[in-house]
């Protein structure tokens, strides 16, 4: 069995790529400005948006960029799918907004919208409800972006056929800095063949990161 | 009333962060939750923060929120009942 890369998102400077072409980018502005102007050139359509976190949005977005230019939700049963994605920062920028409303103990106002997104997996919650996919997931957190353990972890699942399919990658917020970096894996299969296909190995992987 | 519910629609809008909500899109009678306003279960605890915060109201039994969070009428009555407005 091959596996390929079938579709590739990156998110960072204000601006989006997918499959190494600039889609869309904005003048130089705050990331919770640019994650709305970006939610609106992705015409989403989707008013849940707006409760998420910013880590959420920012895997949201990539998701639905990588989905939008891909056949892998035709092609592959959503509860064959797999979510495994990674970050630096965990849930950070989230968890100082909500260590702010509890630092007062006169006014011990904590926000039930927000903790619920006290945790970095919650990103992957939120694309597993927008686009119905239940398979296996997990969220790993690293000190920088770590091509070796992400391929392994989605070889070892589509070997084992615990998923016949993958949404992968990097998806990190914290503050002013955010970088997200979606990739689509999928079982090369003579129904879904393309020159544009890349293999997944580690090599290829730390290659779309970098670019 | 009328001035309440209008205070209401805003500090709902921004408290749930519902920013594609307009607050002449909230109908004082309609429902908050299902088909109404399509509100879910954590919005409903930020109802709760919402009257803590604003009007200093603390519901001490959950399940009354059931009937308070009915709609904006209701909500309003029940912090006019509670003397807050």
């Amino acid at each position: 069995m091959e596996f390929v890369i079938t579709t590739y998102c990156k998110i960072k400077n204000n601006a989006i790529w997918c499959n190494g072409q600039k889609l869309f980018s904005v003048k130089e502005m705050p990331a919770s400005d640019f994650l709305k102007e970006a939610y609106k050139f992705s015409e989403m359509n989707y008013p849940k948006f707006h409760k998420m976190d910013n880590l959420s949005k920012l895997g949201l977005i990539a998701a639905e960029i990588c989905f939008k230019n891909s056949d892998l939700l035709k092609n592959n049963d959503p509860e064959n799918t797999a979510i495994i994605l990674s970050n630096h920062s965990s849930s950070l920028d989230t968890d100082r907004i909500h260590q702010n409303s509890i630092a007062n103990k006169d006014r011990y106002l904590p926000s039930p919208a927000i903790f619920v997104y006290t945790l970095p997996n919650i990103v992957i919650g939120e694309i597993a409800i927008k686009y119905k996919i239940t398979g296996e997931n997990a969220f790993l957190v690293s000190d920088k972006f770590d091509a070796e353990t992400l391929v392994n972890y989605t070889q070892q699942l589509l070997k084992t056929n615990m998923a016949g399919a993958a949404l992968c990658g990097w998806i990190n917020y914290d503050g002013s800095d955010y970088e997200a970096f979606i990739y689509l894996v999928e079982i090369q299969k003579d129904s879904i063949k393309s020159v544009n296909f890349k293999a997944l190995n580690q090599t290829i992987v730390n290659q779309l990161y970098q670019n | 009333m009328d001035a309440l519910i209008e205070k209401l629609k805003v500090q709902i809008i921004e408290q749930l962060n519902l920013a594609e909500v307009k607050p002449e899109d909230i109908k004082p009678d309609g429902p908050l939750f299902g088909d109404g306003l399509g509100l879910d279960s954590i919005d409903a605890l930020e109802l709760i923060v919402l009257l803590e915060k604003h009007y200093g109201i603390k519901i001490q039994n959950p399940a009354d929120g059931k009937k308070i969070f009915e709609s904006l009428r209701t909500m309003a009555e029940f912090i006019k009942s509670h003397g807050k407005s």
